[in-house]
């Protein structure tokens, strides 16, 4: 249970949780303690059933002992009743946790002669609190004493007086009564039990039954004044305040991949943000339910629990279904990671559905949640009344942080955009599925239509459903624009061809080269060669020419030597 | 059991049904406290039966504060509550018994004439 914490400076009004979901938000705490509070409504709206469940959540919870006097049901009709909603009325009684009593009030038996005061109706309810102890009780309905009882001055000044002998014993008192035409109840008890009034209701809108909670009155404190929805089922009363959130959720810095590597890319590279909501649209056959089924997978193998809940198929259809594109559910809902919720939008009204989500939710606590799709809530002219509640689902979704997957049919008629405009402002990423038509082929494209807080791709990316999952395939782009399919691939081939050309022209050259360079170098060979036979006839002759000069030298050495005439003209003295 | 004929000794009327008036009468006061409804209550059935049921009758006054318990046990919701235990069927009146005739058509002592409103 919620603790509000912004009156606190203020001395509040003493209260006692019911800790009935939601019901407890909308009072600021429970209904107040040692007072009377009226529930009213017409047949079959719950009434008891609230009482009840006050009660025996006062038993367990907080260890307040509680007395129900029923005027209608016998102990053992009522131990049946609350059965179905989980509540053992059978062993509380035995533990003296709950007392039971029923009042049984006929009109044929009773004959009056002269005055009489209730004070049986005293004793009996007295002996119910002191027995146990109890701090809780449930009167269900005193109404039924008015027709059973002759006098009704004498009913009117009895209750009077019961009213005000249990708000002097401190017991917090739920009487039960009947909605009347016109007034809150039949026989008027408004007047007396005026502390807290809450007014239940059950209609019939468009052929969906709607049951709604409203507290009229609350004296001496603030309280939620709207009309709220209200379920009763296996577990309980719940009661969903969602309106009651404002924007102040938090946002989360993280990022998650999108189970689509190419498409992180596109998406600045690191996916979206946890905690936003996605929105993937597309006209029929494009892949939506796709794209979320490979973020389901991706989310499931990061250990993340995800909460799928389907409108159009049937949890096993959709396990087939993917398993073509080769993602494989059936571990993860082993492991108790993915769970599926199929209900049919018409099954129930809006609120019902909310509901039921919200209880879900809290009940698995997911770190995804996948609605697909969307737009089949969307019937005739609802489209606002989807829209609220569509908000409703979102704001909670982001105060708990969950990331909200969504896909939405669009119509091949309109333009993309326009069917989801009721609901763009609360998407985050968009992802937009287009089916491109060029040469006779229809393909699909993704293009990130719009992704807050991050900068994304602007282009349209081929995108394709293999056997082991989506693909997003390279953008062509040349000079006839984008191109997909068979015309991309008849392109490519063309640039294949071209670039093949150009690597063969290329190779040519680098030949011619290579003969040049050969040419060039035989050359070279040859002149080197002339040129070294010349050198060596060169070096002969001057190799000749200097013995020559050696030898005269010579000669004219021995020829003086010979002729002892000069001491040798080499010789200085 | 089949009905006796119209006029037996007693002089009693024809439509009642047997032994009525030669049973035993078993009745219960309940009250919560001595309050002075519970007092004129039981000043006044004293009166009815030994005016009716001389010698044949037997009055028990429960006081449901010493006794709580036998409230919830017999369905006793106003106070106070006559209850004919004998001869069955079981009647309730409630009230201080103040009106004579009401008491009498409720413990079925005078024909169903011009009766309960």
């Amino acid at each position: 249970m919620k603790k509000k914490d912004v009156q606190a400076h203020r001395k509040l009004l003493p209260k006692s949780p019911t800790s009935i979901q939601g019901l407890d938000e909308i009072t600021g705490g429970g209904i107040p303690k040692g007072r009377p509070t009226l529930v009213c409504g017409g047949a079959g709206c719950g009434k008891t059933l609230l009482a009840m469940e006050f009660l025996v959540r006062g038993a367990t919870q907080y260890h307040e002992p509680g007395a129900f006097i029923s005027f209608e049901e016998t102990e053992k009709e009522l131990t049946a009743n609350v059965a179905s909603l989980g509540f053992d009325l059978e062993d509380l009684v035995k533990r003296n946790k709950i007392w039971l009593e029923h009042i049984h009030v006929d009109r044929s038996e009773l004959e009056q002669s002269g005055e009489y005061d209730l004070e049986g109706l005293f004793i009996r309810i007295h002996l119910a609190i002191e027995s146990i102890g109890a701090k809780r009780i449930v009167l269900d309905t005193v109404e039924s004493l008015f027709s059973a009882l002759p006098n009704p001055q004498i009913l009117r000044a009895e209750l009077r007086r019961l009213f005000r002998w249990l708000k002097k014993k401190g017991v917090t008192t739920i009487v039960t009564a009947e909605r009347g035409d016109g007034t809150l109840t039949r026989q008027g008890l408004e007047e007396y039990v005026s502390d807290c009034v809450i007014l239940l209701d059950h209609r019939v809108n468009d052929q969906s039954s709607i049951r709604r909670l409203r507290i009229v009155k609350y004296r001496g404190s603030t309280h939620g004044t709207n009309e709220y929805p209200f379920l009763i089922d296996e577990e309980g009363f719940s009661v969903l305040p969602v309106t009651s959130l404002g924007l102040n959720y938090g946002s989360s810095q993280g990022r998650i991949s999108s189970g689509i590597p190419r498409l992180d890319t596109m998406l600045s590279g690191k996916g979206y943000f946890r905690g936003s909501t996605v929105l993937v649209s597309g006209t029929a056959g494009t892949g939506k339910t796709s794209i979320a089924a490979q973020f389901v997978q991706a989310a499931c193998k990061r250990g993340e629990r995800v909460l799928f809940f389907t409108f159009e198929e049937s949890p096993s259809q959709l396990v087939r279904n993917m398993r073509s594109i080769g993602i494989d559910f059936e571990p993860w809902i082993k492991k108790k990671l993915l769970q599926f919720h199929a209900t049919r939008p018409t099954l129930y009204g809006l609120e019902t559905h909310l509901t039921t989500c919200i209880k879900l939710i809290n009940k698995f606590n997911p770190g995804v949640v996948v609605l697909d799709p969307i737009n089949a809530f969307v019937m005739g002219e609802n489209q606002t009344e989807v829209k609220t509640m569509l908000l409703r689902l979102v704001d909670y979704l982001k105060m708990k942080k969950i990331t909200a997957f969504c896909t939405s049919l669009t119509s091949a008629a309109e333009s993309m955009e326009s069917t989801d405009m009721y609901i763009s402002s609360l998407i985050d990423t968009w992802l937009l599925l287009r089916d491109i038509e060029i040469g006779g082929e229809r393909n699909r494209g993704l293009y990130v239509l719009k992704s807050r807080g991050m900068a994304h791709s602007n282009q349209i990316r081929e995108f394709r459903l293999t056997n082991h999952g989506i693909e997003l395939l390279d953008v062509y782009v040349g000079a006839d624009g984008v191109l997909t399919g068979s015309a991309r691939l008849s392109r490519e081939a063309k640039d294949e061809a071209e670039q093949l050309m150009r690597k063969q022209e290329i190779g040519r050259n680098q030949v011619g080269l290579e003969r040049k360079r050969e040419a060039m170098e035989a050359q070279i060979l040859v002149l080197r060669s002339e040129f070294a036979a010349e050198e060596s006839e060169a070096l002969k002759a001057i190799g000749i020419e200097k013995a020559r000069i050696q030898r005269i030298t010579q000669d004219r050495a021995r020829m003086a030597k010979n002729r002892k005439g000069d001491i040798s003209v080499t010789n200085p003295a | 059991m089949t009905a006796k004929p119209a006029k037996s000794k007693n002089g009693r009327r024809k439509d009642q049904p047997a032994g009525r008036r030669n049973d035993r009468w078993v009745l219960r006061l309940y009250v919560a406290g001595e309050t002075p409804k519970a007092l004129t209550a039981l000043k006044n059935l004293r009166s009815i039966c030994e005016e009716q049921l001389r010698g044949k009758y037997h009055i028990e006054v429960i006081d449901l504060l010493t006794n709580p318990r036998l409230a919830r046990d017999n369905q006793i919701l106003a106070v106070p509550t006559l209850v004919r235990k004998l001869p069955l069927p079981v009647r309730k009146i409630i009230g201080d018994l103040s009106n004579a005739e009401r008491v009498l058509v409720g413990l079925d002592l005078i024909e169903h004439s011009a009766q309960k409103i």
